[in-house]
């Protein structure tokens, strides 16, 4: 398993979590956990994913991702889960 | 598995609060390149560098990529010149071709500084020591990248005032040697007391010669992250305040320590340490000095300040040591005042003198740090602040630096201005009276007592 932490933060509208979702389907990229709030009519984000199956190299998912976020108006940023397992467990 | 705050509390640290890390230093020994012959000393130099370090900037920015976060700058640090080219150089000319040596390196791999350029003379000065600390001057007006330090003095050894009273007229020469810069070549220029081997920040990173071969070293930052959670901890006691810091600087370290090994395993190159240093730099919001404002300074150098420094320093300690499995370099927070913006600005307005930052150094990691100085300061007044700052880190036991640009052609007041990351400061009031005598005595102060604490 290779897990990657996505975030999304933006202005919450119809059919932002079906643009990630669809895009992680294309490139074989199994979503683990869904978590997200809505703060008045903002949207946090945040999709657990594994990335073992996908042929991509991680830069290009994470500019594929930046694109996705574009289209629906939202920051969308993915990061390997080691860097939050570090910060906030001992 | 995280949970979603978590996730965003990282998120907003490297989005708003400017965490990064600052530098992925690689540590490369030298000692296996030493020839008589100076052309083949310097080949052996190149090949060794550009080998060891090819990868260390592509790796950086990959590490930078999967974990989305910035790793600002790729370094490498290598044993002090004057030991490797002892027997090859026979003047100072032959060590300004071992810096043209490190600069080329330096080009070929991408890495934005080269440290090293280095001499340890804290108890004597050997004939290469002296050649390698005269062609100062000439080394780093002729190079970019290329950083130098000379260690002056040891808890251990005491003070050589030899080599303080030459310090003194060698960066008033490596000042003259770049007036059309202001005097940008001191900026890569540090004298130390207590160095440390296996610092990853420049100007003084060198690799010890206790040091494995190669070795990678790490330098954490984030004292926007540390600024935010002090103001949340704004009016409760010290107890709160310094949990507060504790916690923030085990978050920023595992950063470091993640890297670290990471770097560490992509690079087949065996992990040194983390050091846990704060370090500014000139972009808002990544200021030592706010921190110290937000801890309940009107503005830093106000009574107080070297109490909420200490405080810092020593929080920082305690949570980064926890998190990190090696912890080492300087490790405490930086006071630059140049690279500080907030700092710079209390330089200016007249809240902080070169007399209360030097009482600073008595409890920060370092020490007169990015100081500018009125061009016209005499060699023998520099030497007396250098002097000052060795005193305090030899009776202390504590590493102490200083790095002062007397910035020819201006006088106190006027504006300094370096560029990136080394930032702007006005010129800081340097006492107008002498201590020629003083340091024209010549020889060393004994090492210090370590009984009789008082």
């Amino acid at each position: 398993m290779n897990r990657v932490v996505v975030t999304l933060v933006g202005k919450d509208h119809t059919g932002i979590i079906a643009a990630v979702c669809s895009y992680f389907a294309e490139n074989d990229i199994n979503i683990l956990d869904i978590k997200q709030t809505t703060v008045q009519e903002y949207i946090n984000m945040m999709m657990i994913v594994d990335v073992e199956k996908c042929t991509m190299q991680f830069s290009d998912i994470v500019k594929g991702l930046e694109k996705v976020g574009e289209n629906v108006s939202c920051i969308i940023k993915a990061q390997h889960a080691e860097i939050f397992d570090m910060m906030h467990r001992i | 598995m995280v949970e979603l705050n978590e996730v965003f509390e990282t998120s907003t640290m490297i989005r708003d609060e400017n965490l990064d890390v600052r530098t992925i230093t690689m540590g490369i020994g030298l000692l296996d390149c030493c020839d008589s012959d100076l052309d083949a000393l310097c080949d052996k130099i190149y090949k060794k560098i550009t080998t060891s370090a090819k990868d260390l900037v592509r790796v950086g920015d990959e590490i930078g990529l999967d974990f989305g976060i910035p790793v600002i700058n790729k370094r490498v640090a290598v044993t002090p010149v004057s030991i490797i080219g002892a027997s090859a150089c026979k003047t100072c000319k032959d060590f300004v071709k071992i810096a043209e040596t490190l600069e080329k390196a330096a080009l070929s791999t991408g890495v934005n500084f080269i440290g090293g350029y280095s001499a340890l003379v804290q108890k004597g000065m050997s004939a290469a020591d002296k050649m390698l600390i005269e062609s100062i001057p000439y080394a780093l007006s002729r190079t970019e990248h290329v950083c130098g330090s000379v260690s002056l003095a040891s808890t251990k050894t005491g003070i050589d005032m030899d080599a303080v009273k030459l310090m003194g007229r060698v960066i008033k020469e490596t000042a003259e040697a770049t007036k059309d810069r202001d005097s940008i070549g001191c900026a890569k220029l540090v004298v130390f007391c207590n160095p440390a081997d296996d610092n990853p920040f420049m100007a003084g990173a060198f690799h010890g010669v206790t040091e494995t071969d190669t070795v990678i070293n790490v330098g954490v930052s984030g004292p926007g992250v540390v600024k935010k959670a002090v103001s949340r901890a704004k009016g409760e006691n010290f107890e709160v305040l310094c949990e507060t810091i504790k916690k923030t600087a085990f978050k920023v370290t595992r950063v470091g320590q993640l890297v670290a090994k990471e770097a560490s395993r992509r690079l087949n190159v065996p992990f040194g340490i983390v050091d846990l240093s704060l370090a500014p730099t000139p972009a808002v919001g990544d200021s030592i000095a706010d921190i110290i404002q937000e801890m309940g300074m009107e503005c830093v150098g106000a009574p107080g300040t070297t109490a909420a420094l200490a405080i810092l320093n020593d929080q920082v300690k305690k949570g980064g040591v926890m998190a990190s499995s090696y912890v080492g370099g300087l490790s405490g927070a930086f006071i630059p005042v140049s690279e500080d913006r907030s700092m710079a600005h209390a330089a200016e307005i007249g809240a902080l003198s070169l007399e209360k930052l030097e009482a600073m150094t008595c409890v920060c990691s370092v020490g007169l740090d990015m100081v500018p100085i009125p061009g016209d300061t005499s060699a023998e007044t520099i030497s007396g602040i250098i002097a000052d700052e060795m005193a305090i880190g030899m009776i202390n036991q504590k590493t102490t630096a200083v790095r002062i640009i007397p910035v020819c052609g201006k006088k106190a007041g006027d504006r300094a201005e370096f560029g990136g990351l080394l930032g702007s400061s006005p010129i800081m009031q340097v006492s107008k009276y002498g201590c020629k005598d003083f340091i024209d005595r010549g020889g060393r102060i004994p090492a210090p007592i370590h009984s009789f604490k008082n």
